[in-house]
């Protein structure tokens, strides 16, 4: 019972988030809500009993993206030019409003086949799941499965994720990072004053 | 009196409890929610917090970013040394049973050590991303 209000009111604050973000124009207040909205989802998370994915949804998408977010922010200018006077005449509202009817009552119907929450005959966990909560305990003695099938049993795949992590640092780094570029900026400058 | 004075304590106070509670989340990872992941980006936001509140060049001084780079390295060989060690020592890769003196030690071994290699690379990338973008607007 206790669990269908939080679900509830956590769903509902989710909408209102929403709706206040697409509205809004202060790209400052729409960051804000964007972790507001990441909190809300870790929220939801921890309602569902997956604390681990709650955890990272609270440190990644509600604190670090915000971050950089913000450090974006500070890069561009505060508000978003409005939109709405300058579409043009022939614009309709109909079309993307079929669209996004269609796709929405596609997801609700699709939702009608999905197995009730933790429904034992669920396809999620018929398949390996039972082998990891019988067995983890006496094969790796670690009491968190969760940690036991990231570490051990999928550790090719965290490998992988680890890799894809480091991967997008040094494309960032090749990107936007490093301090390489400043002294070729500075000899251009330099040479323009030269020339000058 | 600084207008900054109370956003200093108060950062100060919070750094250490951040980096001790991304610790506890590392190492008790095994037994409680959280693991390597979680850690770093914790871990990551305590470093954050500090240049947001004492300023990029500081936070700079104190993690100078040719660390970063290869303490990001370093987690990714941390996790692909584990599974070599563990092919030399005739088991599958990444397969730690033999690392320990029997099945249950070798994979606590190895989780902690792989997971430790995750910590790692991802507060390594996380303030890698975090300075890179900030770092944009300074000149």
């Amino acid at each position: 019972m206790i669990d269908i209000v939080i679900d509830i009111t956590l769903l509902s604050f989710l909408a209102i988030t929403s709706v206040a973000i697409v509205r809004m124009t202060n790209l400052f207040a729409i960051v804000m809500l964007f972790g507001i909205f990441s909190l809300l989802s870790a929220g939801l998370f921890v309602v569902m009993d997956a604390p681990d994915v709650a955890f990272t949804e609270a440190a990644v998408g509600a604190g670090i993206s915000t971050v950089l977010m913000l450090a974006t922010l500070a890069l561009v200018k505060r508000r978003q030019k409005p939109y709405y006077g300058e579409a043009p005449r022939s614009h309709r509202a109909w079309l993307p409003l079929i669209v996004v009817a269609v796709t929405g009552s596609a997801l609700v119907y699709g939702t009608w086949d999905i197995p009730g929450f933790g429904a034992p005959d669920a396809p999620a966990q018929s398949h390996v799941a039972r082998y990891y909560i019988e067995n983890t305990m006496q094969e790796t003695g670690v009491p968190n499965i969760v940690t036991a099938v990231l570490a051990s049993y999928r550790g090719f795949d965290t490998l992988g994720e680890v890799t894809v992590i480091f991967t997008a640092a040094v494309a960032v780094l090749l990107l936007i990072g490093g301090k390489r570029s400043k002294p070729a900026v500075k000899t251009n400058k330099k040479g323009e004053q030269d020339e000058a | 009196m600084r207008p900054d004075l109370i956003l200093h304590v108060v950062a100060k106070f919070f750094i250490p409890l951040i980096i001790l509670y991304a610790l506890y989340v590392q190492f008790h990872g095994d037994f409680g929610p959280g693991g390597g992941f979680q850690a770093g980006v914790i871990f990551s936001s305590a470093f954050i917090l500090y240049s947001l509140v004492f300023g990029l060049d500081t936070a700079e001084k104190i993690i100078p970013s040719h660390w970063l780079r290869i303490l990001a390295a370093l987690g990714v060989v941390i996790y692909a040394g584990v599974g070599v060690a563990s092919l030399l020592l005739g088991g599958n890769y990444l397969d730690y049973t033999l690392l320990g003196s029997n099945q249950i030690a070798g994979q606590h071994l190895g989780i902690l050590l792989v997971e430790l290699g995750v910590g790692i690379t991802v507060a390594a990338a996380m303030l890698i991303l975090f300075f890179a973008f900030a770092g944009r607007g300074r000149d």
